[in-house]
């Protein structure tokens, strides 16, 4: 009470502060302006891609909610009327023909549909590369675990999302993506075909699945989006912003430009330039020609059916899945036909991509038991086996998604739609392993590299003959900021299996050591203050002969 | 009837039974394939000479494989019967002679004229009756209808020509090739001969009207141009995810890179 009538007394001059001064009695702005407005954001590329994603999410908002006012989700059937000669009088759904209406007749619909599209493709994009980034740099690591968690749900919901969209126009090609995810619900055994006959109100394709879909995509979907951004923001602000390491950059500050005023106005303009970017793919290229499929019916299926690049990956699961060998995936048990050709390319190929990504954090805890905060990134190379785990991951995912796109790498390069399945088999099962031995040789290299800049510095091209006749050529030695930045990090060592409390060592633990063994044992260590010194007397030894080795001594 | 029953073991009952058989099978297969001459025939005609020609022709460039009398090797299959529609098409479009064997002829720059295709066609089409080419009537756009042929090449072709007509794989380096830019007649002699992979599409199955309307709806596709703008080969989302990660993940990059070059 008495915090009100001291505010009364004050009179603000200007107008601008007689607002202010109401939010502040008000809301207490000041002290949010406080919290969030000096937020700081470091500056670096790698750091913008989550706030691309939620560029595009708003982008997502505004361009769908234009289209959920024309977009009508009945599955009762219509003749085509609207102004595309190639349909004029087929029978359709009104959901197909409202999506035609969309794309030929309301002013502006084919270029929103075609935004809210592309802002898709571009949402799940940015929000994978923002993923790669927190994994190559362990910025996962503690406190921030469950902010990582949080990221995985936003992608697993975001690839909803983007489904339920693409199912929406009823046309041949989103009805030929719902019969595959019928097939995934009958493939999931026991449950599999009540699952389909309640997610579709009956056999496929029934006449409810559309309202039902668009309910998801326009209701529960986005709420759970912006519910998730909500608090993967607030554990942003709440955990503040990691940051590479270099010279001032500490476990416990955080250097950068605060949100206000500059930061906001670099962000605001940002959104901008998203969707500047965004309309101009979707003024330019066409996506998801909807007008060429024709209306969905059971019976045809059609060359070059693909989902969206981020669903890609269960597509190429099931087009790898060997079918028939050793046996056809089926077999008779307790009185019932399994069948897993479906559920088992899902289940192991696709799936154990996805739970790699999940628990990795706490994997790598357990091997390392490292338990300790990081705001400090690691730069990739410093951390090799996270890194070529990484890579290996990129790799498997790859071939699965690339794998989604087999018709058309065989048309395009004229080479055999099986061999290209037998090539991707072989990338999946081993070219996660060549990339991660290729990766983590890489990165142990380029270590040593970074070891020998700082040991050697920079060769200068300046050759020098010395008294004595020797011709040497003259290292510049790095300037400090440099040489911080490739010394400052950690190389941690070989922690091998710890007897618990009763002495002895688990069959858990002995994994636990032989996987740290596998992590750490081909380490470079960072050049340390004594080596440096050591190096620079070399070094002096080398440019300035034996006299001034003998000054040193003394 | 009692009397038509015991005769049924009558030493000349088989031969009369087969005689029926043979007569109604062979009178039916007059009246089909005359519905499918009847409707194409009359638009091109052969002279004795233009057989004789082509036969030469046919013992020049296609025996090697097809056999000197066109009774087919273990190269190439017999022409016996194939008619002047399956002439013009493979020849017309290059694919004939092959350039190699392979696991389907590709199209290439025509080896022969129009005459000497024409010839061709005349010799092969001696050899026993087959599908015809198509009279100008079924392959006239003006007269046919798009949204009809639509429905009838969403039902019949996409599932390997792919929706929009620019083709799809097939198993084991098989594919169905692109149908833009292919002519009239060619679209139209491939339906009635089904060269390579390719099904053969009656006209029980589809009508004479109905090809040509297929025909408009492929022409029709060729003319309009993509209202989304450019079409990225009407290869669905598998190009779209690419240029997003090409294009558009390059713009964005290049975007990041100069909002943060001044760093703090």
């Amino acid at each position: 009470m008495s915090h009100t009538s001291v505010q009364k007394d004050y009179q603000a001059k200007t107008n601008t502060g007689k607002i202010a001064n109401y939010l502040d009695q008000r809301v207490g702005m000041s002290g949010i302006i406080k919290e969030f407005g000096r937020k700081i954001f470091p500056d670096h590329w790698s750091f913008m891609f989550g706030e691309v994603a939620l560029y595009s999410l708003v982008i997502l908002i505004l361009s769908g909610t234009f289209l959920t006012l024309w977009f009508n989700p009945s599955m009762a059937p219509t003749a085509y009327d609207g102004s595309y000669v190639p349909m004029k009088g087929t029978e359709m759904s009104v959901a197909y023909a409202s999506a035609l209406d969309i794309s030929f007749d309301i002013r502006g619909g084919l270029l929103l549909r075609q935004i809210h599209h592309w802002a898709a493709l571009l949402f799940m994009l940015a929000l994978t590369i923002h993923m790669l980034r927190v994994f190559f740099t362990g910025a996962f690591r503690r406190p921030r675990e469950l902010n990582w968690l949080v990221g995985c749900a936003l992608l697993i919901v975001g690839i909803l999302a983007g489904f339920t969209g693409y199912s929406l126009p009823d046309d041949v090609l989103s009805g030929n993506g719902l019969r595959i995810i019928d097939g995934i619900f009958k493939a999931i055994p026991l449950v599999g075909t009540y699952l389909s006959l309640f997610f579709f109100g009956g056999e496929f394709p029934g006449t409810l699945l559309i309202s039902r879909l668009y309910a998801m995509h326009i209701m529960v979907i986005p709420a759970i989006l912006l519910l998730l951004v909500a608090v993967h923001m607030f554990m942003v602000v709440l955990h503040k912003h990691t940051q590479y390491p270099g010279p001032g950059r500490r476990e416990d500050n955080v250097v950068g430009f605060p949100v206000g005023p500059v930061y906001a106005a670099k962000a605001g303009g940002f959104f901008f330039i998203v969707f500047g970017i965004i309309a101009f793919l979707a003024s330019t290229f066409t996506i998801n020609a909807i007008w060429n499929y024709g209306p969905y019916d059971p019976s045809p299926v059609q060359a070059g059916t693909q989902p969206d690049w981020y669903v890609g990956f269960g597509d190429g699961a099931l087009r790898l899945w060997p079918g028939v060998w050793p046996f056809h995936w089926e077999f008779n048990f307790l009185g019932g036909t399994w069948v897993l050709s479906v559920f088992l390319p899902f289940a192991l190929m696709a799936g154990s991509v996805m739970m790699a990504m999940i628990f990795w954090p706490w994997i790598e805890r357990w091997v390392t038991k490292d338990n300790r905060e990081h705001h400090l990134l690691d730069r990739p190379r410093n951390a090799p086996f996270r890194t070529g785990v990484g890579v290996a991951g990129i790799i498997g995912y790859g071939s699965l998604m690339v794998a989604a796109s087999s018709d058309l790498i065989a048309t395009h390069f004229h080479v055999s739609l099986n061999d290209v399945a037998y090539v991707l088999r072989f990338m999946f099962v081993f070219g996660p392993l060549i990339g991660f031995l290729i990766t983590y040789r890489f990165c142990l290299a380029l270590q040593r590299k970074d070891r020998e800049l700082v040991l050697h510095g920079i060769e200068s091209g300046q050759v020098v003959q010395l008294p004595h006749g020797e011709f040497i050529e003259v290292h510049k030695p790095l300037d400090e900021y440099r040489r911080y930045k490739l010394v400052a990090f950690e190389s941690p060592e070989v922690i091998p299996a710890q007897p618990n409390k009763k002495g002895k060592i688990s069959l858990l633990e002995k994994t636990r050591g032989g996987l740290s063994k596998i992590w750490f044992q081909d380490r470079v260590a960072p050049v340390t203050p004594a080596e440096l010194e050591a190096a620079h007397h070399a070094h002096h030894d080398a440019v300035e002969g034996t006299d001034s080795s003998a000054q040193i001594e003394k | 009837m009692k009397a038509l029953s015991q005769k049924r073991r009558h030493p000349l009952a088989a031969v009369i039974l087969l005689a029926i058989a043979l007569l109604l099978t062979g009178g039916l297969y007059a009246v089909a394939t005359a519905t499918n001459e009847a409707k194409a025939d009359t638009s091109v005609s052969y002279t004795a000479q233009d057989a004789e020609e082509g036969q030469k022709l046919f013992i020049a460039n296609c025996a090697t494989c097809h056999g000197t009398n066109a009774e087919g090797t273990a190269d190439g299959p017999a022409l016996i019967g194939v008619g002047a529609a399956a002439v013009d098409f493979q020849v017309g479009t290059g694919r004939m002679p092959m350039q190699m064997q392979g696991t389907q002829a590709q199209v290439k720059p025509g080896q022969f004229n129009e005459e000497q295709t024409h010839q061709l066609a005349a010799y092969v089409a001696s050899l026993g009756a087959g599908p015809t080419i198509p009279e100008a009537e079924f392959t006239d756009v003006s007269q046919g209808d798009a949204a009809n042929g639509a429905k009838v090449f969403l039902a019949n072709c996409a599932m390997c020509h792919n929706a929009a007509g620019v083709g799809g794989a097939l198993t084991r380096g098989k594919f169905a090739p692109s149908l833009m830019g292919v002519s009239e007649k060619h679209i139209y002699e491939a339906m009635e001969t089904g060269p390579q992979g390719m099904p053969v599409f009656n006209d029980a199955n589809i009508t004479p009207e109905e090809k040509r309307d297929v025909i408009t709806y492929l022409k029709s596709q060729e003319v309009n141009s993509s209202p989304g703008g450019f079409a990225l080969g009407s290869l669905g989302p598998v190009a779209e995810g690419l240029l997003i990660w090409t294009l558009g993940l390059g713009i964005v990059l290049v975007f990041t890179i100069w909002l943060t070059s001044r760093s703090a």
